[in-house]
């Protein structure tokens, strides 16, 4: 292995242990909010200081690489793309820690009712498949696995769509709980926000291996 | 800069009669580090790497003032075997310089001076050094081959085998891959890469980026001066001195 392919090697790998501790943050997040354990709500917000310094780390080396090697072809998009996942992932992680938030902002545990009725679960559970998708589409270089995740937004969308109608309902019928709805629609906008970041990383990934540039495309054309 | 240094040169001035190529030079080299000097022609870049095999000592009118350590002895103390140094400390140059012998005698040439002539022990390191030098797969059929049959890359990897067979601690470069086409010059550059694993590296190049890829810190010479010494990666994306920048991004020199 040359010396670029052997940095080119570590920089994947250090981009793949940040999408973990990002998927990892997302993960306590769902838990904290449906175990309502504001202990593990603390621990992500404490983690968050280490999916930023990762971020730094991922940058410069990436700067690195441009000074020191001058990539090109695959390789200068490889890390082109590496920069811009990154900044994804750590928007990811930004949301986790907000989510974390949240949970410590709540009074009482969440509402079973509200989180049914605004099938919040189920977006996490979504967005945080949709993130675990792209990895392995970085992973094992599978570009038809990462244009799927664009179809799974969908139901992020679709969930966000409603979530004014159906938070406000429940608010009307229960307005004791305001704060706490409010919370929830707010965690419901951030997750929309993952799926969208997991689609960013789709699109850099695409970039990479087939040197086609998505963005701005419509959903038709990304096919 | 990590690990013990090998080679440490302190104000060292030279001169050539009365024009002063080095001023007040002080740099120290890790052991197992690869160390590029850059700058403009004439910079003395590769003056100063002459200093650590003496090869300064040739030219008529030369003048070396300053405390030159190579494993902390005093290289230029009295009484100093030469000949002992220069094996320490092997040279690569511009131009592949192949003796007019067969594959297998350039490589053997070294340990045959020396005295060496026990034919086990020269077939056995005629083979390592043609192998640590990334060229053992392209003439192990044609050892008895001359020199001059090989493409320039290979003569220069020769070269390179040539000096490890007496097994020196350092190497010195002066542009070794400059007059090579760009795949000779990427074998080069990886062998570089490979080598430093038992070897310290010095390297003088005129190509920037090259500095960028084979080196672990980069000294950046300007009219006889150091102005600046640190790691590779420092040089190249944040340089201490506006000289430096101005070099590297080509906006002079």
């Amino acid at each position: 292995m040359n010396h670029l392919d052997a940095e080119l090697k570590m920089l994947r790998l250090d981009m793949l242990e940040m999408f973990s501790l990002v998927i990892s943050q997302l993960e306590k997040g769902r838990q904290a909010l449906t175990t309502f354990d504001k202990d593990l709500a603390r621990e992500i917000i404490m983690t968050e200081k280490r999916v930023n310094s990762f971020e730094l780390k991922l940058d410069r080396d990436c700067e690195n690489i441009f000074a020191l090697f001058q990539p090109v072809a695959v390789d200068l998009r490889f890390v082109l793309a590496t920069l811009k996942i990154n900044s994804n992932l750590e928007r990811i992680g930004d949301i986790a820690e907000g989510i974390a938030k949240f949970v410590l902002d709540i009074r009482l545990s969440p509402e079973p009712k509200l989180l049914e009725a605004t099938r919040l679960i189920e977006m996490f559970d979504t967005s945080i498949s949709m993130i675990k998708d792209v990895k392995l589409a970085l992973e094992t270089e599978d570009t038809a696995l990462a244009r799927r995740v664009f179809q799974k937004d969908d139901l992020l969308d679709e969930i966000n769509g409603i979530a004014n109608q159906t938070v406000g309902d429940f608010i009307r019928a229960t307005p004791d709980r305001i704060n706490q709805s409010l919370n929830i629609l707010s965690m419901i906008r951030k997750l929309e926000r993952v799926g969208d970041q997991a689609k960013n990383i789709s699109e850099e990934i695409i970039f990479y291996i087939e040197a086609k540039v998505l963005k701005h495309r419509s959903k038709e054309e990304k096919k | 800069m990590t690990g013990s240094s090998i080679i440490e040169a302190k104000n060292v001035n030279l001169f050539y009669k009365d024009f002063q190529a080095l001023k007040n030079i002080s740099m120290s080299m890790t052991e197992n580090s690869v160390t590029a000097l850059i700058g403009p022609s004439g910079c003395g870049k590769s003056t100063f790497l002459r200093i650590f095999n003496r090869m300064n000592d040739l030219i008529d009118g030369v003048r070396i003032e300053g405390d030159i350590r190579i494993q902390g002895k005093d290289i230029y103390a009295k009484g100093l075997d030469i000949d002992e140094l220069r094996k320490k400390v092997g040279m690569v140059f511009q131009k592949p310089n192949p003796f007019p012998k067969s594959i297998f005698e350039n490589v053997a040439y070294g340990l045959r001076v020396n005295g060496i002539n026990h034919k086990n022990y020269i077939e056995e390191t005629v083979e390592r050094s043609l192998k640590q030098a990334a060229l053992w797969d392209e003439v192990k059929d044609n050892l008895k081959k001359s020199a001059y049959a090989l493409s320039g890359g290979q003569q220069q990897r020769l070269c390179i085998a040539r000096a490890l067979a007496v097994e020196p601690s350092i190497i010195l470069m002066d542009e070794p891959a400059s007059a090579l086409d760009p795949i000779s010059t990427a074998k080069i550059e990886e062998l570089i890469y490979q080598l430093k694993e038992k070897y310290t590296i010095i390297i003088v190049t005129h190509n920037m980026q090259q500095a960028g890829r084979v080196s672990d810190n980069t000294a950046f010479f300007y009219m006889g001066e150091l102005i600046e010494f640190d790691s590779t990666k420092k040089v190249f994306t944040n340089p201490e001195k506006e000289r430096t920048q101005n070099y590297i991004t080509g906006r002079f020199g």
